[in-house]
């Protein structure tokens, strides 16, 4: 079991390095850092002294490592746009992201995966039709196109909902919350929808899948020979056997929620890192660009290795036992 | 339940029988004509795809050409409601320009945009697919660890990451020219990884059958018996992902277009003809983003379920 | 014959399957009966309809397959046209069936304990401890040694021999009195093989289960039934005891069949083969369906089909029989 844990950790850093090396050579390598930094005016020699004093004439490792030093304690210099320091910008958006995220991937699992599980046992029903009908829009719409759908319905037409911004929020710490006020609360939902119902409709097929799978297979077959009863059989067996290879492709997948935040982000002009993302590829604004690559790159290194360590505990087949494979 | 399989399998003793009327006959052709969904869907996909490659015949104006638009009929609404007329059946856009043949032009870069990525993603993963399986080890340890950290980046973010750096890289005149191709490429580069792992898996499978080892015992060149025997042998799943993709890429330069980062709006697609709209959305003139919308949501839709279809019927499992 | 009520009758059982291509017979009008406490041996080639035979019997046919006509009855009572909820009761209970292949037939997931415990308290009034009693004493039954510790393992932790005895062990939880054994012996290896027939057979000693064992491995059959039914597309072709249908087999099928089996005592000729194949489903011929590859084939075999019928010492659909005396049907 330690050695799996290490084993993980070590590709983890890994990957981490790989993309902070991307980020690095974006930083450096696409376009000039001077002149982004400078204004027109500033002669050579000034931009010359400039690019000494930031070390850009160092060694190719060195300025690496530099750059992964810095990254660590996050400072990633200052925004070619805001001219302020690329951390501070991100430690201000990250809240208003990770609240959408965390509630569009709640909404995804907590409706998707009931969904699935009925449209697995009951795959005629008229209502199960439905659901997967409902379920190939969500595949198809564009998540703007939905969001814009939404907007349409609830706050032109109907007025009940805000169609942009975060309402009113409260400040913790360095931590802004939307959860705490009506407003915030109203202004959350119809991107939290947007967000997840992507997510929600790929989990719920994904579950119903792996449902009719496992309702196919001898041990299935087998337990009904024995007589058990449809729901130890349903929501004993089948259950526990359709979640355990869910539970790893959801978890990737809700690690993406974060990144589809930049469409939904977009759409309600929802101050996180994603429209900051989108906004600094506009403006070719490379330092935002390099700072979110890392940030996204990071969270989801977490969430990978979360779900590995997860299906380790839950599926015994990956504990081995020398002992045991003995006897005829 | 294997006799029963085999009693589906074969069909009764006849003389044998012409293409089209096997096609007619084939079981493919059986579920696509019972299946009133697909055959809907595959009808509007066609109409859509139809309408869009004419669009240069059948569009009562022309979008681009700028002379003929005028900014007095700016955000005129559509022809059944107040203030509309028949000459833009569908209302204008913030510039004048008429809806309805800047959705059929829209839609026809759209699909330019889409089948082109595809195809260059098609090549691009094919290929190293095929490389990788055939060679193993080390270039297929490589090729399988650069596909597999590209998987666990979402597509668009890919796509925004190589679109933000082609901008940041080359000079501003150019770049109008050339966001085309930027686009196409970005989104190829996102998706080729899919089509990678299935020719991958096929050909590992493949390699080690025996008409391969034949071929390898006479001497047939490695070149000519990966393109001549292999290719054929794990075209079949390839196929059913370049459709199923063909609706994901067009979503995705759909969005890209919407993000601001896709095709501009003197040269709008679908993304882009909505995204001008959505600004236009909260003072009522719903039209400029919701033709755009339907259209686009009824194409990709019609591909899915197409491309839905057409993995069921490729199942053996389902068969 | 009997003077015991039959524990299963079958009486005329026909399983269909509706296609795009016409609806096929999958098994066509068989009738037999298993006695309390006898192994039925139920013998055939792939996909002459043995397996079909025994899952309709527990009621486990897989949609669009179904039971079109006749009759099945357990202990004098009709189960084939009983409500989901009664047969259910009836599965594990009263028929128990194991199948061909262990590696597959158990949850992964779960400990064996676990699925011993949950199949015991479905069927039986045991309270936890009790149940996991009695599945300890399962375990020693199939010969798993060490049960103490091995009930708390996964089926991944067990060989493939042992896992077939779980599964057994599985089978036999509640008590049922007729197990329906589908190739039991096909996966594991030939020394297994030895160990899984002869715990079936000691097992059936034991505890009077009658078992219909089906399998395309006559040899098995040989060392374990009281009774052979051979079947041949979706029909049983003769029926009698074990060691008449061996010696002295009276259908032509069936002789092909005695003759193909390689002995090791005795006379060694060259193996026999018979020609052709069997039809497939959709393509049954008029009259006995083995006449095309039947040597004795004359006129009638082409034109009508034989019913099961008196014939040397056993029972046998073929019309060279048609003239001996018609048993009392057993």
């Amino acid at each position: 079991m330690l050695a799996f844990v290490i084993q993980r950790l070590v590709q983890s850093v890994l990957v981490m390095l790989a993309v902070g090396f991307i980020a690095f050579a974006l930083f450096n390598f696409v376009g000039d850092p001077i002149s982004n930094m400078v204004g027109q005016d500033t002669t050579m020699a000034d931009r010359a002294a400039l690019r000494e004093e930031l070390g850009l004439n160092d060694n190719f490792v060195v300025q690496f490592a530099r750059f992964v030093g810095r990254a660590v304690r996050g400072d990633f210099g200052l925004s070619y746009q805001q001219a302020r320091p690329v951390g501070t910008i991100i430690l201000e958006k990250m809240p208003a992201t990770l609240e959408l995220s965390f509630l569009a991937a709640l909404l995804a699992l907590v409706v998707g995966v009931p969904m699935g599980i009925y449209t697995g046992l009951h795959r005629h029903s008229w209502v199960s039709q439905a659901m997967l009908a409902v379920s190939l829009v969500g595949v198809s719409l564009p998540t703007f196109l939905i969001g814009i759908f939404l907007i349409l319905f609830f706050a032109v037409i109907l007025h009940w909902l805000p169609s942009f911004g975060r309402g009113t929020v409260v400040h913790i710490g360095w931590w802004t919350t939307g959860l705490l006020t009506v407003e915030g609360w109203r202004a959350i939902i119809l991107p939290a929808i947007t967000l997840s119902l992507f997510q929600l409709t790929l989990i719920m097929r994904l579950v119903r899948a792996e449902m009719i799978e496992v309702l196919r297979t001898d041990y299935i077959k087998f337990a009904r020979a024995r007589g058990l009863t449809n729901r130890a059989i349903n929501f004993g067996h089948a259950l526990k056997n359709t979640l355990v290879p869910v539970i790893t492709i959801t978890g990737l997948q809700l690690g993406s929620i974060i990144a589809f935040a930049v469409i939904t982000e977009t759409v309600f002009q929802w101050p996180g890192m994603g429209l900051m993302f989108i906004q600094a590829v506009g403006f070719a604004d490379i330092p935002v660009m390099a700072a979110y690559l890392v940030m996204v790159g990071f969270l989801f290194v977490v969430i990978n290795l979360s779900v590995d360590l997860l299906y380790y505990v839950v599926d015994p087949r990956l504990r081995v036992d020398r002992e045991a494979v003995a006897g005829g | 339940m294997a006799e029963i399989a085999a009693a589906n399998a074969a069909s009764p003793a006849r003389p044998p029988p012409g293409r089209w009327w096997r096609i007619a006959d084939s079981d493919l052709w059986w579920s696509f004509t019972h299946s009133p969904v697909t055959v809907a869907a595959a009808a509007i996909a066609a109409a859509i795809i139809g309408a869009a490659l004419l669009a240069s015949f059948i569009a009562p104006h022309d979008p681009y050409d700028l002379a003929s638009v005028s900014l007095l009929d700016a955000t005129d609404p559509p022809a059944w409601l107040d203030g509309g007329n028949w000459t833009y059946p569908l209302g204008t856009d913030n510039q004048g320009r008429d809806m309805l043949s800047a959705i059929l032009y829209g839609t026809r870069l759209s699909l330019v945009v889409g089948c082109a990525a595809v195809t260059l993603a098609l090549l691009l993963g094919v290929g190293l697919g095929l490389l990788a399986g055939w060679r193993g080890g080390f270039v297929d340890a490589l090729i399988m660890r650069v596909a597999d950290v590209q998987l666990s980046f979402p597509a668009i973010l890919v796509a925004l990451l190589i679109d933000g750096i082609a901008r940041s890289v080359l000079p501003r005149q150019v770049q109008t020219q050339i966001t085309l191709y930027v686009l196409i490429a970005a989104i190829a580069l996102s998706y080729w990884v899919h089509f990678a792992r299935t020719v991958r898996g096929s050909t590992m499978v493949e390699r080690d059958k025996e008409y391969i080892q034949a071929a390898r015992v006479i001497g047939v060149h490695p070149v000519r018996m990966v393109i001549g025997h292999l290719l054929p042998n794990v075209i079949g799943p390839v196929l059913v992902i370049a459709t199923i993709n063909l609706a994901t890429a067009i979503l995705t330069e759909a969005t890209l277009s919407f993000l601001g980062v896709g095709l501009p709006p003197t040269e709008p697609s679908l993304g882009t003809l909505i995204r001008v709209g959505n600004d236009f959305l909260l003072s009522g003139d719903w039209w400029i983003s919701i033709f755009p919308g339907i259209v686009l949501a009824l194409l990709i839709l019609s591909i899915n379920l197409v491309g839905d279809w057409l993995r069921d019927a490729f199942n053996p499992k389902l068969r | 014959m009997r003077n015991s009520e039959p524990l299963l009758k079958v009486e005329n059982l026909r399983v269909e399957v509706p296609t795009k291509r016409g609806t096929l017979v999958a098994v066509d009008d068989v009738s037999f009966s298993i006695a309390p406490g006898e192994v039925l041996g139920v013998v055939g080639e792939s996909g002459a309809g043995k397996s079909l035979t025994g899952a309709a019997i527990i009621g486990l046919l897989e949609p669009p397959l179904r039971i079109a006509g006749g009759r099945i009855a357990l202990a004098g009572r009709r189960i084939d046209t009983l409500p989901y909820e009664a047969m259910r009761r009836i599965r594990g209970k009263e028929i128990g069936a194991i199948f061909q292949d262990p590696l597959t037939s158990l949850n992964p997931l779960f400990t064996i304990g676990h699925q011993l415990v949950e199949t015991v308290r479905t069927h039986l009034d045991l309270g936890p401890s009790e149940a996991r009693a009695r599945a300890l004493s399962l375990l020693k039954e199939v010969g798993i040694a060490g049960a103490d510790d091995r009930i708390a393992h996964y089926p991944h932790q067990f060989s493939g021999g042992m896992r077939q005895r779980v599964i057994i062990a599985l089978a036999l939880a509640a008590n049922p009195r007729l197990i329906i054994a589908d190739e039991p012996t096909t996966a594991p290896d030939v020394s297994i093989q030895a160990q899984i027939i002869a715990l079936l057979k000691r097992l059936g000693r034991d505890h009077g289960t009658a078992i219909m064992l089906v399998t395309h491995d006559m040899r098995v059959i040989a060392e374990t039934a009281h009774r052979v039914a051979v079947m041949y597309a979706g029909r049983i072709v003769e029926i009698g005891p074990v060691r008449t249908i061996v010696e002295q087999p009276s259908h032509p099928y069936t002789i092909g069949l005695m003759a193909s089996i390689p002995r090791t005592a005795g006379r060694r000729d060259r193996l026999q083969q018979i020609d052709g194949t069997m039809p497939r489903l959709n393509a049954i011929p008029q009259g006995c369906p083995f006449n095309p590859r039947c040597i004795e084939a004359f006129d009638r075999c082409r034109r009508e089909r034989p019913d099961l019928m008196a014939a040397k010492a056993t029972e046998a659909a073929c019309w060279l029989y048609a003239d001996a005396k018609q048993p009392a049907h057993a």
